[in-house]
């Protein structure tokens, strides 16, 4: 674009410091944004909503005919649904699902952030290609290697264990670019004055590093959680007996168990939701931003 | 320990270097071990078994494998009952629609969405954490929730009958009916060839359910990208007499290039492994009605873990599926890099 050698008359424009656009097509965008954005932030809600109103209806009520009114309201309140689904082993999911969500994240924070300093601050042969191959792994489809990993689960007898849904996962590529970002901005100084104080890179790791890693190993933690809790295929695929299913697991046989029981199936949606709404609410900041910075360097 | 930090900066780089060759090392191992069994060991493996016959259920375990190769190795048969298998091509057919649709959409829905976010307007984080949460929550929920929406007393048949249209025979999930063939037959048009039917509706409602899901996704990467860009460059624009049009179409968009390359990326390998949906919401679990909502990642477990064909013929169209991923990873590589400067 060239430059257009008429400087623009201030009394006519609508130049005026740092606000440059006040004129009515940004008024009419932005009301035309915030109509948009309500419009499809009810859609993103509406479907929970739902599920959380046909949960305390009958199974009889559940299955009539809908109006505007019983969308969002249900002409009568019956809990016959939660107890049905506080009757299931939904406790027990729960439990299994926190577990190895647990260990995922403790296994995570020690690889990630051990990987990360050594590619941020080390130097050691065969560094490039170890980081090549560690991005790499991001574009493997989970589905190529879950049958191998269950043939080697099954020779290492770690089907139907804890095992079985932790150690394919102890490492992940975004956990280490995560933790290598991180270790990048800490000030060098740090680890100089440590080291002319005579520490080895593992007492540095210990003892200068990691204590100063919290807001990232917090990110991390989150970021590991999430993934762990929702994960679907490789519980399917692992476990077999009930009492090692995650929540996902869980509720997945749950609905063949309940086929069009609508109020109990979305009972158990709700008591799965909560929980983790709660969570996200309290600590979306972290969700998103793991989510970003990933595309960004991405 | 006292660490003095009352030291002047100085550019110094660090004395013990032999120390950190080892060391890095070591930092590296544990994670490189996980990857080395469970990823690339995986993957070599996984060539490997895709050679062979064998079954969940064959004697001798996986050692058959290794010490008696000769009674299971079948070299390239899988490979070529795949490609011989209307299956395969129903499946690969199934993924290729719902990729096509699924990813377009998801991505302009996110751009639109970010677009609009990136306004002067209050609560912007309540938006972005409005439209993210259905990313987070499991799949397997939010698959049910759906369930009971595409039923034919559930909500979306509820609008639709209110906005005064029909609704669909058979319901949603259970409709194999394409789509595109459907809409050609309302035009007239007849005898739709089968590859241009389109994707089934039974598979579209999950198509929609998909990008309700990750249109919050995408619309914050776009948002964080849109973010990127220093205002300055706009300020420059307006001065030059550029419209809002312009702005978008000269500025935005070539700027955000590598934004939405990743976008569209992590959508098409995605897409292309869509599993907890369809397993969730298939028909009796067969894989939809008529298998018109098999993907190919659908076929993969069906096979290897459903009295399939076995684990060998599993394995080794889960390498096709890697190889169509990496086929398709390039392709869009080199159309988002070459296109025209505009």
């Amino acid at each position: 674009m060239a430059v257009n050698p008429d400087i623009p008359n201030p009394a006519h424009s609508n130049v005026r410091g740092s606000e440059l656009r006040t004129g009515w097509s940004d008024r009419l965008i932005r009301a035309v944004a915030y109509i948009v954005l309500s419009f499809v932030a009810f859609l993103m809600f509406v479907p929970f909503i739902f599920s959380v109103v046909t949960s305390f209806k009958s199974n009889r009520d559940a299955n009539q005919l809908l109006s505007l009114r019983t969308l969002f309201w249900p002409e009568t309140f019956y809990l016959n649904a939660y107890r049905t689904v506080f009757d299931s082993d939904i406790s027990r999911w729960f439990l299994n699902s926190t577990i190895v969500a647990v260990i995922w994240v403790i296994a995570r924070a020690f690889t990630a952030s051990a990987a990360g300093y050594a590619f941020a601050r080390m130097e050691f042969p065969g560094k490039n290609v170890l980081f090549i191959l560690v991005l790499s792994t991001l574009m493997i489809p989970g589905m190529v290697t879950i049958v191998p990993k269950f043939i080697i689960l099954k020779e290492l007898h770690l089907l139907n264990s804890y095992g079985a849904l932790t150690l394919p996962f102890a490492a992940d590529a975004f956990g280490i670019f995560l933790m290598k970002q991180f270790f990048e901005s800490i000030p060098v100084e740090l680890e100089e004055a440590a080291r002319i104080d005579g520490a080895s890179r593992y007492r540095m790791f210990v003892e200068v590093i990691l204590p100063n890693a919290m807001p990232a190993l917090t990110a991390l933690a989150i970021f590991s959680f999430q993934g762990s809790w929702n994960a679907f295929l490789e519980p399917l695929i692992f476990i077999n007996s009930a009492d090692l299913f995650t929540l996902p697991l869980g509720l997945a046989y749950f609905r063949q168990a309940n086929y069009t029981d609508w109020p109990v199936l979305m009972g158990g949606a709700v008591v799965t939701t909560v929980p983790i709404a709660i969570f996200y609410v309290v600590f979306q900041r972290f969700f998103v931003e793991g989510q970003v910075s990933s595309g960004i360097k991405g | 320990m006292a660490i003095a930090l009352d030291r002047k900066r100085k550019r110094s780089r660090n004395p013990i270097v032999a120390e950190d060759r080892i060391a890095g090392l070591v930092f590296v191992l544990p994670a490189m071990l996980v990857f080395g069994v469970f990823v690339f060991g995986a993957i070599i493996f996984a060539f490997y078994v895709s050679f062979h016959d064998w079954k969940l259920t064959d004697r001798g375990g996986i050692w058959a494998l290794f010490t008696d190769p000769g009674k299971t190795w079948v070299g390239f048969d899988n490979y070529r009952h795949i490609f011989g298998n209307p299956d395969f091509w129903t499946a690969f057919r199934n993924t290729s629609w719902y990729a096509l649709g699924v990813v377009p959409a998801q991505t302009l829905t996110g751009l639109t969405l970010a677009v609009l976010a990136n306004q002067k307007i209050k609560g912007r984080t309540f938006f972005r954490t409005a439209f993210y949460f259905p990313s987070i929550s499991s799949s397997v929920v939010i698959a049910i929730i759906f369930l009971w929406m595409y039923s034919a007393r559930g909500p979306i048949n509820f609008v639709i009958q209110k906005l005064g249209f029909p609704t669909p025979r058979p319901v949603w999930l259970s409709n194999p009916n394409g789509v595109l063939e459907m809409g050609l037959n309302g035009i007239g048009i007849d005898n739709v060839p089968n590859w241009l039917a389109g994707p089934s509706l039974a598979l579209l409602s999950i198509m929609m359910l998909n990008v309700w899901t990750t249109t919050g996704t995408m619309m914050v990467i776009f948002l964080a990208g849109l973010q990127n860009i220093p205002g300055d460059v706009y300020e420059a624009a307006v001065l030059d007499g550029a419209s809002r049009f312009r702005q978008f179409r000269d500025i935005t968009v070539p700027l955000l290039r590598p934004v939405t390359a990743f976008v569209i990326t992590i959508g098409l390998i995605g897409t292309f492994q869509v599993f907890d949906q369809i397993w969730v919401m298939s028909e009796g679990n067969n894989g939809g009605p008529f298998r018109t909502t098999t993907t190919l990642a659908f076929l993969v477990y069906l096979e290897g873990f459903r009295q399939g064909r076995g684990l060998g013929y599993a394995s080794a169209l889960a390498v096709v599926l890697f190889a169509i991923i990496l086929v398709l990873y390039f392709i869009q590589r080199w159309i988002t890099s070459d296109k025209r400067h505009g």
